[in-house]
């Protein structure tokens, strides 16, 4: 089995859209949510979310291109470019290689919203524009994407809900493990609109502390209410190890376990047993000692039976080892299908600057995420591995086990 | 609205939407050349011109209308 290794990280997230503003507002315990009073005019039951705004790629990318991409495939655009300039990957290369693309994205709801109160409105489709059905698919990331940077080897989209992010890294390794891609760009994207979680917001998921918006995303907290929505783009370059030694990369990181396994059980709510098997197999996969893991950046959401749940998986797996776990999601709300990319990247940046980032609004633990090591204010730590999880509707789970390499 | 207001308005949401340079857009250059339209774009002029000035041109009638002078034409005879 080959080596995978990571040589490139992007991102454009509500922290930052560079690695060194991300990494400064982690360090720093930065909140990226707000209120949005349009929510609250719309009659949503939480007007919390990540503020992010869509970047301008006039100039940068031509009006036929911009007109293909929904707002996730523009954060998509940001974080790739930037993770190929980061892994010193050209447009020569990409034009000679067969590189291959797995994204994880699991909706585009804003372009179906404007289509279709078109078509009722006008009564003719053709009056939609032609950049409407591609904005409108799932696949919306990896189609731009690919025909952007003229990408040659495997090219889909993984829609596996909240784990659609980590399961595209796990995915993209496989491949390389196996010797059918010497690389692979792998993230996740998130769209950051009314349209796209309306509905979520209709099931009571959100947090409604909207008086405190940076207090409102507290994961294992006693008195956690519910989700903030997030999202952007969040990407990682995966390569063969000797490909990437060989083309004098940046190796940064070995990706050396991906876990997963479904719960087969509520289509929301999460049990212990499935999260449990993913980190399980994930240790089992990569065949080190748990001792070994420094951080642990855990999916936990701010939802309480997600994160209960989550903490007794844990637990199940690491027991008494006092290893250190946070969700970056109390900064960032939840990135959704963009989270197991991004948060790939802020536990790699965590690791990379010897620190763990705080978890925000962490006052009180409950009775499960008492039996854990949760700082509330930043660990000034040097690691060199960290697990990561990412459990989704329906069920399914991922988690990833990444190595330093200095 | 008056003719030459018409022939502003037209070339300066054309220019701006296909993003060329407005000095292009003379009344007998071609349209699809000058924007640079492929069969996707065309489309979305469609929908633009009928945002903005309330005409849908209709597919049989697109070959009739390749100049700027053209669609002038068209659009004043079908403005309400």
């Amino acid at each position: 089995m080959k080596r995978v290794v990571i040589t490139g990280m992007g991102i454009y997230s509500c922290l930052g859209s560079s690695l060194d503003e991300v990494r400064d507002a982690l360090y720093n315990g930065k909140s990226g949510i707000i209120f949005d009073p349009e929510r609250k005019e719309m009659g949503f039951r939480s007007a919390l979310t990540a503020k992010l705004e869509v970047p301008d790629l006039k100039g940068e990318l031509s009006r036929s291109q911009r007109s293909f991409m929904p707002e996730q495939a523009k954060y998509a655009f940001w974080a790739t470019r930037d993770a190929l300039q980061h892994a010193g990957i050209s447009q020569d290369y990409l034009d000679a290689h067969n590189v291959g693309l797995i994204y994880g994205n699991d909706s585009s709801a804003d372009p179906v919203v404007r289509a279709v109160d078109t078509i009722r409105e006008k009564k003719d489709t053709t009056l939609c524009g032609s950049g409407a059905i591609f904005q409108s698919m799932n696949s919306t990331v990896t189609m731009n994407l690919g025909c952007i940077f003229h990408l040659k080897g495997i090219n889909l989209t993984i829609s596996a809900a909240c784990a659609s992010g980590s399961h595209s890294i796990g995915l993209g390794s496989l491949l390389i493990q196996n010797g059918l891609q010497d690389m692979v760009v792998c993230g996740g994207a998130q769209e950051v609109n009314p349209f796209s979680i309306g509905s979520f917001d209709g099931i009571s998921a959100f947090s409604t502390r909207e008086d405190e918006p940076t207090k409102a995303s507290r994961p294992f907290d006693r008195d956690r209410d519910g989700l903030v929505p997030g999202g952007g783009a969040a990407t990682v370059i995966l390569e063969e190890y000797e490909h990437a030694v060989k083309r004098g990369a940046p190796i940064l990181a070995e990706v050396i376990g991906w876990g997963f396994s479904s719960n087969g059980d509520h289509i929301s709510s999460p049990n212990v047993e499935g999260p449990t098997k993913s980190l399980e197999w994930a240790v089992k996969h990569s065949g080190v000692d748990i001792r070994e893991i420094g951080y642990i950046n855990a999916h936990a959401t701010s939802t309480h039976i997600g994160d209960t749940n989550e903490a007794k998986a844990i637990y199940n797996v690491f027991g008494d080892q006092r290893t250190e776990v946070t969700s970056t999601k109390s900064q960032t709300g939840h990135e959704m299908w963009m989270a197991g990319a991004s948060e790939v990247i802020y536990s790699m940046l965590m690791m990379k600057n010897d620190f763990v980032a705080a978890n925000l609004n962490f006052e009180n633990p409950d009775e499960d995420s008492a039996k854990l090591l949760i700082p509330a204010k930043r660990v000034e730590k040097h690691f060199d591995m960290f697990l990561s999880n990412s459990f989704g509707f329906g069920g399914t789970n991922s988690t990833l086990i990444v190595k330093n390499i200095k | 609205m008056k003719r030459d207001e018409l022939i502003q308005k037209v070339n300066e949401i054309l220019a701006e939407e296909f993003e060329t340079d407005i000095a292009k857009l003379t009344p007998d250059a071609n349209i699809k050349k000058t924007l640079e339209l492929d069969s996707l774009s065309l489309v979305d002029m469609i929908a633009l011109i009928d945002n903005e000035f309330g005409v849908k041109i209709a597919n049989s009638e697109l070959p009739q209308i390749q100049t700027f002078q053209a669609l002038y034409d068209y659009l004043e005879a079908n403005m309400k």
